[in-house]
């Protein structure tokens, strides 16, 4: 497993050249997110329908820049890891005498990063000629897709709150304290009601979505009466929402009296959400209820009246309030079903295979990285599912980059950083990579009207 | 272009005019072909080339920086420094050559008063002086009657005139027949991106119209008398402020029956706005009562007042009209789309929107590309179009339309009145509220004259213009007698000086305030 040779499973993975392997990785990572799909059979297309399709691909559509973002994100990441490694760049003190000591160190020390990347989110070759073997079961085979799943998971939550609230025209920086909120409320009905296995989880994650709910209304109701901009609001309120909770874990019924460090009792078994693939994985139903939020957000946004409504408010204001729509209630409820997708996404954090206490740092970045997921995914449901899996998916193989190869698991988030940076900047994607404009390329539209 | 020579560029909306004047200051570059000044081919790679070429333009939108005052807007991107490297703004300076060029061009303009305390008129003229002081030999002014009242106009034809006197030339893009009649020297029209023809000022109206459009049209609106029933919309004692507090609407008695249409006249900011946002719900009435076919409806919410029966086309269709990122079909259902059969429960009806739109689109004429198209995509009169196919196409017991053929071409505008004269004939209350006293005497059967937030007289449509245009001046008849004798003194632009009121600065009636279209 430890073995540095990334080539051991597939030769069509071996590279020829170091921005050819950040492509390859991206193209990993992207087809995880299965953003990359149509770009895979793309290089020996046949003449007419393929040149077709070749132009297509090069103009400046959103998926060609989203996967372009990645590979240049890949690019300078790849920079990075040759730069912070001490025995990598003590090769470039000699590179005139010899060039080839240099450019094979930092083949091998990216190449294997990489490799690792992808071996800890997607699928790891040997661990199939090991089950074909014998000598591990099935779950080892799927455990890096279970890995990311679940990460994922929460983060289409917070993804989808960011994204909902920026097509009613509000920046909610606040999923962060929604999630928190929400994971107290899911942890105390966790440990606290004494109910039967079902229910108890219904009530846990109810108890969630209720707890987002409210410190949504909050910013909500604020713009809507005095015209607070909800950008502070939300920034003070995930304060608020972050020492009450490492206030509350050191209550007495809520540390866990076993412990004399920050942590609350643990979530009873009835609260939790099942497993799906048994014991050994950790992916959990929460995967599939963010299939459903996604499938409910983009019904709500395309489909129903309330989201009409939100879409009118969000892009003119002024021309949904002439037209009879009540902006103030509009406001409110778009932070209300925000603040909800948020605290669902933050119960996960307990109710699911993570963690089933509360810490002071049980949310960790959802929040957060909700806002750059929701980017990614340009603001629309299912571009938010996807943009949180490959996120998910550069976390899980984040963890096994850092175990196997030594690099700090923080370069997943420069990685993720770029990403978003490169795809918040089209323009820049486009000149770089020189692609045509294409005619119906609304690639600014999502990002560029931010407050 | 002859140097002296006023040139009017004229032609419907989205014909290309303001595109092709983009391209002359550089804005734009050109795909083919090229500009010729004193016979040198030029190639403008930006404003400043066409600054230094002599060329300057007055845009439809001023692009001035409200919170500067006159003379600093004037000196941006042209600062004068003193002081060598430390690199002080010589202001004095800049406020010398405004007054020198105001002097010189008999354009009075305060150097020290800050853009957004001058009426649009003034903020024009400063963008005139900002083109004068970069000693430019034409002057492209972009649509530069469309905001400006009857009076103003008059005041800026005769700036053009002094211009000309001295040498300069004009570019006058316009879609407005008369005052193109009143003083270019030559005519160019233009129907979708070409050239159509040249004409001379003594062509009649009529046929520049029927150049603009390329086919005949009635500039007239043809209608049979009202017949008045019951009263609809009854308005009494209403007070209103506006967004800064101050009075807008100032105890104002109106009443609207059934079968005829109010025209309510005034220039621009005296109220009219404001009175129609209290009686939509938009905007709270501080006093008095707004009744809607016997229903007392203040205070009652947008919504309700909608579904009570009241269309409204607001003033600014891009602001307050329409979402512009909608499609077509999204902004025809924009005040209805959660009644069956756009919308029941929670959900929305996506295949009722788009059939309904299909039949609107085709019976309000409106040109578009589909119904799926952003609603940005559409030219003017066609986003004029749409909204108007919204109000009209539930029943109704009182329409609102104000300004609703404002920046729209003429074709449209035809359009567009004969459905408010349907709307009228088929027994609805009707309200149109417009600052073009020709499209007010057109439609109306009774016109109110609003002036300072008050009604000051309701005349009827036969009433001659000068006796409107003094009405709304504040000039009641009973005074006419004492303030007749100074109507010139308007036009040589020097009366209104630095004073921010547009009423009072308007006063003269303007006597040929010719903006029909």
């Amino acid at each position: 497993m430890t073995n540095p040779n990334p080539e051991s499973g597939s030769p069509d993975k071996e590279p020829a050249t170091e921005a050819q392997a950040a492509q390859t990785a991206a193209g990993g990572a992207g087809r995880a997110a299965t953003m990359a799909a149509p770009k895979r059979p793309e290089p020996e297309g046949r003449p007419s329908l393929g040149r077709l399709f070749l132009d297509n691909l090069w103009a400046a559509n959103t998926v060609t820049v989203t996967v372009l973002a990645l590979v240049l994100a890949m690019i300078v990441g790849a920079i990075l890891i040759i730069v912070s490694d001490p025995e990598v760049l003590a090769t470039y003190s000699y590179i005139t005498a010899q060039p080839t000591d240099a450019l094979n160190a930092s083949w091998t020390v990216v190449s294997e990063a990489y490799a690792n990347l992808f071996k800890g989110a997607v699928f790891d070759p040997e661990t199939f000629s090991g089950w074909l073997n014998g000598d591990n079961g099935w779950q080892a085979v799927l455990g890096p897709i279970s890995e990311t799943l679940t990460y994922t998971a929460p983060l289409v939550f917070t993804g989808l709150s960011v994204a909902l609230a920026f097509r009613g025209g509000l920046f909610n920086i606040g999923a962060q304290g929604q999630a928190t909120i929400g994971v107290i409320l899911a942890a105390l009905a966790g440990f606290l009601l004494p109910l039967p296995p079902v229910l108890h989880l219904l009530v846990a994650l109810l108890a969630g979505a209720v707890g987002g709910a409210i410190w949504g209304f909050i910013p909500g109701i604020l713009k809507a009466r005095t015209g607070a901009h909800e950008v502070i609001n939300t920034i003070m309120l995930n304060y608020i929402a972050v020492y009450f909770l490492s206030w509350i874990i050191v209550q007495n019924g809520v540390q866990n009296p076993d412990r004399s460090d920050a942590i609350s009792k643990p979530v009873e078994s009835s609260a939790q959400l099942p497993r799906l693939l048994g014991d050994n994985l950790r992916v959990h139903a929460g995967i599939l209820l963010a299939v459903l939020a996604t499938w409910f957000v983009a019904w709500l946004l395309n489909r129903s009246t309330l989201g009409f409504e939100l879409r009118a408010v969000g892009a003119n204001p002024d021309a949904a309030r002439t037209a009879g729509i009540s902006v103030t209630r509009t406001y409110v409820l778009i932070m209300v079903i925000a603040g909800l997708l948020a605290g669902l996404g933050g119960s996960q954090m307990v109710l699911g295979s993570t963690a089933n206490a509360l810490t002071p740092l049980v949310v960790a970045q959802i929040g957060f990285d909700g806002i750059l997921v929701a980017l990614l995914g340009r603001v629309k449901p299912w571009g938010v599912l996807l943009a949180a899996l490959l996120f998910g998916a550069l976390q899980a193989g984040g963890n096994r980059m850092q175990s196997y190869s030594g690099i700090s698991l923080e370069l997943v988030t420069v990685l993720q950083a770029l990403i978003v940076i490169f795809i918040a900047a089209p323009a820049l994607v486009k000149a770089i990579f020189q692609l045509r404009a294409a005619r119906a390329a609304r690639l600014q539209t999502s990002l560029a009207k931010g407050w | 272009m002859e140097p002296g020579e006023i040139h009017a560029l004229l032609g419907e909306n989205g014909a290309g005019k303001s595109t092709l004047m983009n391209v002359l200051y550089g804005l734009y570059q050109p795909d083919e072909g090229e500009i010729l000044v004193d016979g040198q081919p030029l190639k403008l790679k930006g404003p400043s080339d066409a600054i230094a070429a002599g060329i300057g333009m007055v845009h439809q939108h001023f692009m001035l920086v409200p919170v500067f005052t006159v003379a600093e807007n004037i000196m941006l991107g042209a600062e004068q420094v003193k002081g060598g490297i430390a690199g002080f703004l010589d202001r004095r300076r800049a406020r010398r050559e405004v007054a020198e060029v105001s002097e010189r061009y008999n354009l009075r303009v305060d150097p020290d008063a800050v853009i957004e305390d001058l009426p649009v008129g003034i903020q024009q003229r400063v963008e005139i002086v900002k083109a004068l002081t970069r000693d430019v030999d034409l002057l492209i002014l972009d649509e530069p009657t469309a905001v400006l009242t009857p009076q103003e106009t008059e005041e800026l034809l005769t700036v053009m005139r002094s211009l000309k006197a001295a040498g300069k030339s004009i570019v006058f893009i316009t879609h407005k027949l008369g005052e193109v009649k009143a003083i270019a020297d030559r005519i160019t029209v233009i129907r979708r991106g070409k050239t159509v023809g040249t004409a001379s000022p003594d062509a009649s109206r009529d046929e520049l119209a029927a150049l603009m459009v390329g086919r005949n049209v009635r500039l007239t609106v043809d209608k049979k008398p009202a017949a008045p029933g019951k009263p609809i919309l009854e308005v009494a004692g209403l007070v209103v402020d506006d967004d800064r507090q101050i009075r807008a609407v100032d105890g104002i008695d109106l009443t609207v029956r059934a079968g005829e249409v109010l025209g309510v006249a005034g220039v621009q900011g005296n109220g009219q706005t404001e009175l129609i946002e209290a009686i939509m719900g938009l905007r709270p009435a501080l006093a008095g009562t707004v009744t809607l076919d016997g229903q007392a409806v203040h205070g009652w919410s947008t919504k309700k007042v909608l579904r009570a029966g009241v269309g409204y086309v607001p003033e600014d269709r891009s602001v307050d009209g329409l979402v512009k990122e909608f499609s077509v079909a999204e902004n025809l259902v924009l005040d209805i789309y959660d009644r069956p059969p756009f919308g029941s429960g929670l959900s929305l009806k996506p295949d009722a929107i788009a059939k309904s739109a299909k039949e609107r689109i085709e019976q309000f004429d409106v040109r578009t590309s589909s119904a799926d198209a952003p609603v940005s995509t559409l030219s003017g009169g066609n986003q004029q179009k749409v909204i108007v196919a919204r109000e009209l196409s539930r029943p109704l017991k009182l329409f609102i339309a104000a300004q609703p053929t404002r920046g729209v071409d003429v074709g449209s505008i035809e359009f567009i009145h004969s459905r408010v004269i349907r709307e009228r004939d088929i027994g609805t209350a009707v309200m149109v509220v417009s600052s073009e006293l020709d499209e007010v005497i057109g439609l109306a059967d009774r016109i109110a004259v609003m002036y300072r937030g008050r009604i000051i007289g309701i005349v009827g449509p036969d009433t001659p213009r000068e006796e409107i245009g003094l009405l709304m001046a504040g000039i009641t008849p009973e005074q006419t007698g004492g303030a007749a004798p100074g109507p010139d003194a308007g036009p040589t632009g020097t009366t209104t000086g630095t004073t921010s009121d547009p009423g009072s600065a308007a006063a003269p009636e303007g006597p040929g305030s010719e903006d029909e279209a």
